[in-house]
């Protein structure tokens, strides 16, 4: 699909599904978008999960397919690349910790440019600038958001609050967070429309989930700061649902806009087993990171390599020693 | 090679972290603060002020120190002076922070950094304060 229908399509799928979260409530289907909504969308979201990751765990991996760009492990006098070739479990383990945290092979990303004429290649470092300026705010926020399950906050969130908010601006005090998400995903879906050859390989499953998450940051951004609600209702009912007991009666009292946040994050609750998000599980399972490349060291047998029955040769002597030895044929074995 | 032994162990770990908070009792029910309003009218609405009593304040404060304004007209037209403790919080209105402000604000979390220089009538210190 080209540029303008994925698009649209996708940006049209995020607004109607935001006006059936906000409309939904304002008609007075909070308790449905409120409560069962959120319990069904955390259903399939771990019943996906479970069946994703199931699936893939019962896909063989005989042979050890890591990308390196290192040198392997092979004699002692030649240097090696012990992060980018690993060879043994601790190696694999730094090598995965580095790109779970630090995202570390998108600093490999590459930009090609003509310079008069001829092809250019330079790092570019903005993809992983963003990626990691999305995806630590998004940790930030959801761990703030603790704060609306939690009946005493624990003290790392209180001390998140504090340094996200330091810079004290505003009322309620603007966490940096809030925009880093926001800003973050922007660049993301920027760099999709804006560079062309991106934006030729894009398709719908690539901007709807950028869309969704900046419905979702978008919305909340404006519950906090724009269009507020009584947070003190809004608790009522979020650990309410956490505790197996919602408070339905608090839900006449929240403002229609937090019904639109909490109906997109059901939805990329529930889209996310069944999407490019599985990277969430699937960085940690990809046979192309996780593996140890010592295929010269080990021998890894193809577990569905058809039974050969074997004769070896000591057997065929044992066979015919007698007869060998009458037609005078050497014998391993007298 | 086969690690389905460890993803599994992996997986049933995630799902038991994820979900532990909900049937362990960590996210336990808590009741809702059940804060004692004064007789009489607020500012404004009982409504606009819950969701937005810090914006309120905020405007207050910035019409009070940088524009030098001393009166607040609400929305039906009555006269307030501009003060967070003298206004908000006189004698008759909410005059107890810990029973009023903080009820709620400890249970969403919440922690105003306005005490570092106001003073709650309920907790003048000793030689005084605004
Ligand atoms: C009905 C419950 C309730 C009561 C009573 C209440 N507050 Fe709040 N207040 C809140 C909530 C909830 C927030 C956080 C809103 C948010 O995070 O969007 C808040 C936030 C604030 C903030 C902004 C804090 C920040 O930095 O984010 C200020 C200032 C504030 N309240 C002042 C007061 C004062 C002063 C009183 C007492 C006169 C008071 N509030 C009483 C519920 C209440
Ligand atoms: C750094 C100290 C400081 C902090 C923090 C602070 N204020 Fe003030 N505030 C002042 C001073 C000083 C005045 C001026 C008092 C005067 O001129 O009588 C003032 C005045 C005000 C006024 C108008 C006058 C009055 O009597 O209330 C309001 C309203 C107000 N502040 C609200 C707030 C709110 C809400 C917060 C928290 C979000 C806050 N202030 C945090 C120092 C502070
Ligand atoms: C993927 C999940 C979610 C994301 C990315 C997200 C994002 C955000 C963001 C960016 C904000 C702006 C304020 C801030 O930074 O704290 C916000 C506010 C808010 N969110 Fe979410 N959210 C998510 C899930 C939820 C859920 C599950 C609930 C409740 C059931 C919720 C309820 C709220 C409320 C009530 C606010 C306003 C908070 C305030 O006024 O202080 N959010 N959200």
């Amino acid at each position: 699909m080209s540029f303008m229908p994925s698009f649209l399509i996708s940006l049209a799928a995020v607004a109607v599904l935001f006006g059936i979260g906000y409309g939904g409530a304002a008609a007075g289907a909070g308790a449905v978008i409120g409560i069962y909504v959120p319990y069904a969308a955390l259903l399939v979201f771990l019943g996906g999960l479970v069946w994703k990751v199931a699936d893939w765990a019962n896909s063989p991996v005989p042979f050890r397919i890591p990308t390196t760009s290192g040198q392997q492990k092979s004699l002692d006098w030649i240097r090696r690349d012990p992060i980018d070739s690993p060879f043994t479990k601790g190696e694999v383990v730094l090598r995965m910790a580095l790109e779970v945290l630090f995202f570390r092979s998108l600093l490999k990303n590459t930009k090609t440019q003509l310079h008069h004429g001829k092809p250019a290649y330079a790092t570019d470092l903005w993809l992983w600038l963003a990626a990691i300026i999305f995806h630590y705010s998004m940790l930030v926020v959801l761990l703030r958001h603790l704060r609306l399950f939690l009946a005493e906050t624990p003290f790392f969130v209180t001390a998140i609050e504090r340094a996200d908010g330091f810079m004290q601006v505003g009322v309620p005090v603007f966490y940096a967070t809030s925009i880093g998400i926001l800003l973050g995903l922007l660049w993301l879906l920027s760099r999709r429309i804006l560079n062309p050859l991106v934006r030729y390989i894009s398709l719908p499953n690539d901007y709807f989930p950028l869309l969704l998450l900046l419905g979702i940051a978008g919305s909340g951004f404006c519950l906090r700061y724009i269009d507020k609600t009584d947070i003190v209702a809004v608790k009522e009912l979020t650990v309410g649902l956490a505790s197996f007991s919602p408070a339905a009666d608090a839900i006449a009292n929240i403002n229609p806009l937090f019904f639109g946040h909490l109906f997109l994050v059901a939805i990329l609750f529930a889209y996310f087993p069944f999407s490019k998000l599985m990277h969430l599980a699937g960085v940690f399972l990809s046979p192309t990171r996780n593996l140890a490349n010592n295929s010269r060291a080990e021998r890894h047998i193809n577990p569905w390599n058809p039974k050969v029955k074997m004769h070896t040769y000591d057997e065929y002597e044992d066979d015919f020693r007698d007869l060998m030895k009458e037609v005078g044929l050497p014998v391993e074995k007298e | 090679m086969s690690d389905k032994g460890k993803i599994f162990l992996g997986l049933i770990v995630f799902i038991v972290a994820v979900t532990y908070p909900m049937w362990g009792g960590v996210f336990a029910k808590t009741p809702a603060p059940d804060v004692q309003l004064p007789d009489g009218k607020c500012i404004e609405s009982r409504d606009y002020m819950v969701a937005n009593h810090m914006n309120m304040l905020d405007e207050w404060r910035d019409k009070f120190v940088r524009e030098g304004e001393e009166i607040y007209i609400a929305s039906d037209g009555t006269e307030h002076a501009i003060s967070l403790t003298k206004t908000c919080m006189k004698s008759g209105c909410h005059d107890n922070k810990t029973e009023f402000c903080d009820k709620c604000h400890t249970y969403a979390d919440v922690d105003p950094y306005c005490w570092d220089c106001h003073v709650a009538p309920d907790q003048v210190a000793p030689k005084g304060g605004n």
